[in-house]
């Protein structure tokens, strides 16, 4: 019993989208849906489809029945794709939220670290942010005195301690943000992918002092999407799939099985559960297709592919708009495109009935690596109707790859040059 | 769900870390439901994050203005001159036989204390929604941090003040000594309200437009331009209900030595404060869990 540190048993949350994701309402909004929602609910009794209020109201199961324990002195790496319920974990478990069923027991001081930089003030001192910060991140001002040299020192910023942080490089000030964070000494540390910071040098040494970290017998719960720094650092992995967990065990075992159930990349893709009730617009399947309509999870870097996106319109609107989001390995959208792009569907209305849009994207654009793909359908500035996360996954390979390797950026297009 | 439990944990090094079971503190997360208790102790146990909040809110107030710290004096000072031209010469309003400059002024130095304490505390949960989401502290330190921060200003304005008194050679009385607890009305009032705000803001941001409406709308209800015993009683005693009431004349009376002792209307002022910084804090309180989701 003593041994333990977190203990979690069926925790679950769930979060409110659809109508009721608008980031604010208006007192308005609130009244008007106050007078009509009562008879739409009545409505719909009446025609034998809802039983209560919850059906006006689309929610989501960010975590859905995660139950673990972790002893004291563990150092679990948690993994999984984005949107997966990493982050909303350690969100539960530092206090920021609460969640909906289920309970976590946390045996010990706990310290997050789910930003790195959480509170800075431009306008203020390198000297002023750490104090700062060093409070905001829950240590005590003699703690901070004491190590305050010590934070100085492993951010590299001595000469400008008393400069205004406005004025530092954004490289300057993720170090000083990240080595305020790193003399923070909890019992139990949770941790959120802020070790994808700086320049490689840095990281580096961020990697290092968390294992340093993990070596001084610290309960830590890292979120990465380096499977190099989760073998390296921690001793077992949760993996974690659409709010569920996974799989869970010794880290290499969880990231081997995580990355070998990635290589097979998802190259169509069907909706499991159903679509909610009452929507205008249906995704039925998206598919990734090479040049000659075969569908493929690996691409060549040089050659052009397809996106192909099935829907049914059920009931038919103006301004409908099927789009996909293509995100990178570390989590950054690349882009988003829409069929109403460079079409003439702007406006237009689209039968009832089954459509397919499809996208190509050119060859020599994406930077070799893995690609998750998300869809999307919306009414222009209405709403989204049905969102689908991570959907498709795939590789560019280094086939046709020519340029210098390790370019930097998102994307690695060839341009075209005149030199004069 | 069934998980399997093998763990191969690598050796480790034990650190100085080493505190024994018991000594550890458990904290248990599960879904809350309806009125929730203030947790005051925890808010106690940070109260170091509360000092740099203010000090934060503080420091960078007049950052890149080109007055800077003037702009405390000149709000209220700059008030006190158009009310005296308009209400004091103009419009010849009694002013309890104390020269009507001054008599306005030793209301608006409070006042300005309230109402910048209501405006940034109102909005200081959206303002600081970068920190909400990202890390756990007892909320409440925001709006709290947001109203001390303006004790600077008010320290300030308050300069001013005891210079127009020499000027106008009023000695104040014993009953100064009663001035930290106007001020500490002054502070409840502006708090116990910014936290209903605040924490309807985070919801309807419908309360940025309220709260300049409410500033303007609770000033002509406060007897800033105007004595309060214009009123006959017991309405002058009822007109306490609004804090800032007992407020402002207790003001007066520690400083400028009016004769309205504010007795029974500092006893109705403070239990409306009272009510409305407890029915603020349990209203936060329990609108505190949508926060970091919401905001």
């Amino acid at each position: 019993m003593s041994d333990i540190a977190i203990r979690v048993e069926s925790l679950s949350k769930q979060y409110h989208i659809g109508k009721k994701q608008e980031k604010y309402k208006t007192l308005r909004d609130t009244l008007t849906d106050a007078l009509i929602s009562p008879f739409r609910r009545a409505g719909k009794l009446l025609r034998g489809q809802a039983t209560g209020a919850a059906e006006l109201d689309e929610t989501i199961w960010a975590l859905k029945d995660i139950s673990f324990e972790v002893k004291r002195g563990e150092v679990v790496g948690i993994i999984g794709r984005n949107g997966a319920g990493k982050s909303t974990l350690l969100k539960i478990l530092s206090r920021i939220t609460e969640p909906t069923e289920g309970y976590a027991e946390i045996h010990g001081r706990v310290g997050s670290l789910l930003e790195v930089g959480t509170g800075f003030h431009q306008e203020l001192t390198g000297r002023e942010n750490i104090y700062l910060n060093g409070a905001i991140l829950g240590m005590k001002r003699a703690e901070i005195e004491r190590k305050f040299d010590e934070i100085v020192a492993f951010s590299e910023v001595e000469k400008f301690i008393d400069t205004p942080v406005k004025h530092y490089s954004s490289g300057m000030y993720l170090r000083l943000a990240f080595a305020v964070a790193a003399h923070l000494e909890p019992e139990i540390l949770l941790v959120d992918e802020v070790l994808a910071v700086g320049d490689a040098a840095f990281q580096k040494k961020c990697i290092g002092k968390m294992g340093n970290v993990a070596q001084e017998g610290r309960t830590v719960l890292f979120v990465s999407h380096n499977m190099g720094a989760i073998t390296q650092l921690c001793g077992r992995a949760l993996w974690l799939e659409e709010g569920r967990l996974k799989l869970t065990g010794a880290s290499s075992d969880v990231v081997a099985s995580y990355l070998s159930a990635g290589t097979e990349g998802y190259a169509t893709w069907k909706p499991s559960s159903a679509p909610p009730d009452n929507i205008e617009v249906q995704l039925k399947s998206a598919r990734l297709l090479s040049v000659d309509n075969q569908p493929t999870t690996i691409i060549d870097y040089d050659s052009q592919f397809k996106v192909e996106i099935g829907y049914e319109v059920i009931d038919p609107v103006r301004n409908l708009s099927i789009v996909y989001r293509l995100v990178d390995s570390m989590g950054n959208i690349v882009f988003e495109s829409m069929d109403t792009d460079s079409t003439d569907w702007n406006g237009r209305i689209r039968e009832r009935g089954q459509h397919l849009s499809v996208c190509k994207i050119p060859g020599s654009l994406l930077k070799p690596g893995r690609y998750q793909l998300s869809i999307l359908s919306f009414i222009d500035q209405v709403k989204i109707i049905e969102y689908r996360e991570g959907v498709l996954a795939f590789d560019v390979s280094e086939v046709g790859y020519r340029l210098t390797p390790r370019r930097l950026g998102v994307v690695t297009p060839v341009l075209e040059w005149e030199v004069k | 769900m069934q998980i399997e439990e093998h763990i191969e944990r690598p050796p480790i090094i034990t650190a100085p870390l080493s505190l024994r079971a018991d000594d550890v503190p458990v904290i248990r997360i599960e879904p809350s439901s309806g009125w929730v208790s203030l947790k005051l102790r925890e808010l106690w146990e940070y109260r170091e994050l509360l000092y740099f909040l203010v000090w934060r809110d503080i420091k960078v107030r007049y950052k890149q203005t080109v007055l800077g710290a003037a702009w405390a004096i000149i709000q209220p000072f700059f008030t006190m001159v158009v009310f005296s031209v308009f209400f004091g010469k103009l419009a010849k309003i009694p002013s309890d036989g104390i020269p009507y400059p001054i008599f306005s002024y030793a209301a608006l130095v409070p006042w300005t204390f309230f109402a910048n304490g209501l405006k940034q505390a109102s909005t200081g949960l959206v303002t600081h929604a970068g920190l909400i989401k990202k890390v756990y502290f007892p909320r409440l330190a925001i709006p709290i941090a947001r109203v001390l921060a303006g004790i600077v200003d008010f320290v300030l304005a308050f300069i001013v003040l005891l210079g127009m008194m020499l000027a106008y050679g009023i000695v104040p009385t014993v009953n100064v000594l009663w001035l930290p607890l106007f001020l500490l009305l002054a502070l409840v009032t502006s708090l116990g309200t910014a936290l209903w705000l605040t924490a309807m803001n985070v919801q309807f941001r419908d309360v940025g437009y309220i709260v300049p409406f409410i500033t303007q709308f609770w000033m002509y209800a406060t007897p800033i331009a105007y004595p309060s015993s214009l009123l006959p009683e017991p309405w002058r005693t009822l007109y306490g209900v609004n804090p800032m009431v007992g407020v402002v004349e207790g003001f007066r009376w520690a400083l400028l030595s009016t004769d309205t002792a504010p007795g029974p209307i500092l006893v109705v002022s403070s239990l409306a404060a009272l009510v409305l910084l407890i029915g603020g804090a349990f209203y936060f309180r329990r609108m505190e869990k949508t926060f970091a989701d919401v905001v």
